[in-house]
């Protein structure tokens, strides 16, 4: 009976076949294939977990290494009571922000699948933990399973903005952020499947422009994009709205798009918002001031 | 190579921002120079190359290579401050940018020495996630990527040695994963660098060392675990 999974079918197939969740899935094939425990794979994931919740609190008094950003998460979470929008996705930007501003003045958080990327799926996650009641155990679980959508993508693409723009990082990190959700939602194989290929296939084409060549300017605002996307993704997925495009294909399309993206738009500071006029100013105050430091 | 992915490299490191390649990686570098030198340091050169030379400041590889130094983990809430820390330490630290050559987009040399002189020098490349490679080490040019628990010695090239380090290793029942030894021009020098299984113990590599022939013998333990 094959362990290894390649693509998003196959774990799907092997999902169905043995009528369980995807989680077991990767949990069995990181036993077979890489002889981690499963006991020790799910404690990890534990540890992970906690140090993701840590991470969405908003840091207080600490400064972004540019100075670019910081402040919106505590700006947010003061008006989840009276949101238009609702507490529900209000919670999930706000958190968002704050793992990306952690992140961005040297905080402690895990990458999922990358620094850059690393309030999307804490922020949906908690918040559908929240929604749904899971426990710790199932939201260990749930990145489980968000693990496994992101090694697919890794290993069949990129999750590297410098190779693949920013639809690679925060694409796939809405992708598995998606998956996460739909797991605590339903389980359903199909559905978990379907919510990471709408959530990736509506990042398409994102490019990786930031501006002084910092993790500042656009990455910490568009964790808290990506995340309400990726929760979107996982709502239509519930409801059985289904990705035209199977899910392998979307990722292939990412992979695609990602090489004929040009280097100007790949985590090289040279074009999009990076090379705007206010873009090329902040890069140059922030170069003097560290060249002077 | 193929990179092969696990659940940790998707939903991990634990780590301090802000980037994986520029900070995380940056750290472990650190920490393997750390390892090789075997002692604490006093005096660090690094040199940054790449991409690394031109973003250092903005997403703290400066701190990270540093903090590595001292023996910090990339999750280290102190990385931030960790220039500070050394200059309170005295350590003596240079930070440069030089060219170290097109092998990867994120490279550093590191030039450790301590206090009875003994002294290393490491080029070490960020690959991406949090994952770093070992190019280098005192000129002797490997792949090591810190995954496994690694002995690293430097020795003089001559039949038996490689045996003599296999028998104290299966005597203490470590299973070789990957080995490798590499030669250097000029001398009749060798580096053997041998990935384990399991964790090596500092007693292994004290009996390799008194062995004829071995002159410097390290441990190197896993930095991926985090």
């Amino acid at each position: 009976m094959p362990v290894t999974f390649q693509k998003i079918q196959d774990l799907v197939r092997m999902a169905q076949d043995r009528e369980c969740a995807i989680w077991q899935i990767v949990m069995e094939a990181e036993e077979k294939e890489r002889g981690i425990p499963k006991e020790e794979l799910l404690q990890e994931m534990g540890r992970r977990w906690q140090v993701m919740l840590a991470s969405i609190v908003p840091p207080v008094d600490q400064p972004s290494m540019g100075g670019l950003v910081g402040g919106d998460a505590a700006k947010i979470a003061g008006i989840i009571d009276r949101a238009v929008f609702g507490p529900v996705p209000t919670r999930v930007i706000a958190r968002a922000l704050a793992a990306a501003e952690n992140n961005a003045a040297m905080g402690r958080i895990v990458a999922a699948p990358t620094a850059g990327s690393c309030g999307i799926l804490p922020a949906v996650l908690s918040v559908v933990a929240e929604e749904t009641g899971a426990d710790a155990t199932e939201a260990a679980h749930a990145l489980l399973t968000a693990a496994g959508v992101g090694m697919v993508i890794a290993s069949n693409a990129t999750i590297s903005g410098a190779e693949g723009g920013c639809q690679a990082e925060c694409g796939s990190a809405a992708a598995m952020a998606a998956a996460a959700a739909a797991e605590l939602m339903t389980g359903d194989p199909v559905i978990v499947a379907h919510a990471a290929a709408l959530a990736l296939k509506n990042l398409l084409g994102l490019v990786c422009d930031p501006v002084a060549g910092l993790v500042e300017v656009p990455c910490v605002k568009r964790n808290a994009f990506a995340a309400v996307h990726a929760f979107t993704a996982a709502q239509m997925a519930f409801a059985g709205i289904r990705s035209v495009i199977p899910p392998d294909e979307v990722i292939w399309a990412m992979h695609s798009i990602g090489k004929a993206m040009h280097q100007d738009l790949k985590e090289t500071g040279r074009g999009g918002l990076a090379a705007t006029p206010t873009g090329k100013k902040l890069a140059t105050k922030i170069q003097s001031a560290s060249d002077k430091s | 190579m193929q990179v092969v992915y696990s659940v940790y490299d998707i939903i991990g490191p634990i780590m301090v921002g802000p980037s994986s390649s520029h900070t995380a990686g940056a750290a472990r570098i650190g920490k393997m120079a750390l390892n090789i030198l075997g002692k604490s340091p006093v005096a660090a050169t690094i040199l940054l190359h790449g991409s690394f030379a031109a973003a250092y400041k903005g997403h703290g590889t400066d701190r990270a290579l540093v903090a590595g130094i001292l023996g910090m983990d990339p999750d280290d809430l102190r990385i931030k401050n960790a220039l500070e820390i050394a200059a309170k330490q005295g350590i003596m630290v240079q930070i440069a940018e030089a060219d170290l050559g097109d092998a990867h987009p994120n490279q550093a040399k590191i030039i450790l020495q301590a206090e009875d002189g003994e002294r290393v020098e490491v080029l070490g490349a960020s690959t991406g996630g949090g994952k770093i490679v070992l190019l280098e080490i005192d000129g002797f040019p490997l792949h090591l990527s810190g995954e496994y628990p690694a002995m690293v010695c430097v020795y003089s090239d001559q039949p038996g040695m490689v045996a003599k380090v296999s028998c104290v290793l299966a005597k203490y029942k470590i299973n070789i994963a990957f080995m490798r030894v590499v030669r250097r021009t000029g001398d009749r020098i060798a580096l053997m660098v041998v990935e384990t299984d399991q964790p090596i113990p500092s007693e292994a590599a004290l009996k390799v060392q008194s062995f004829a022939g071995f002159y410097k013998v390290k441990i190197c333990p896993a930095t991926n675990k985090i």
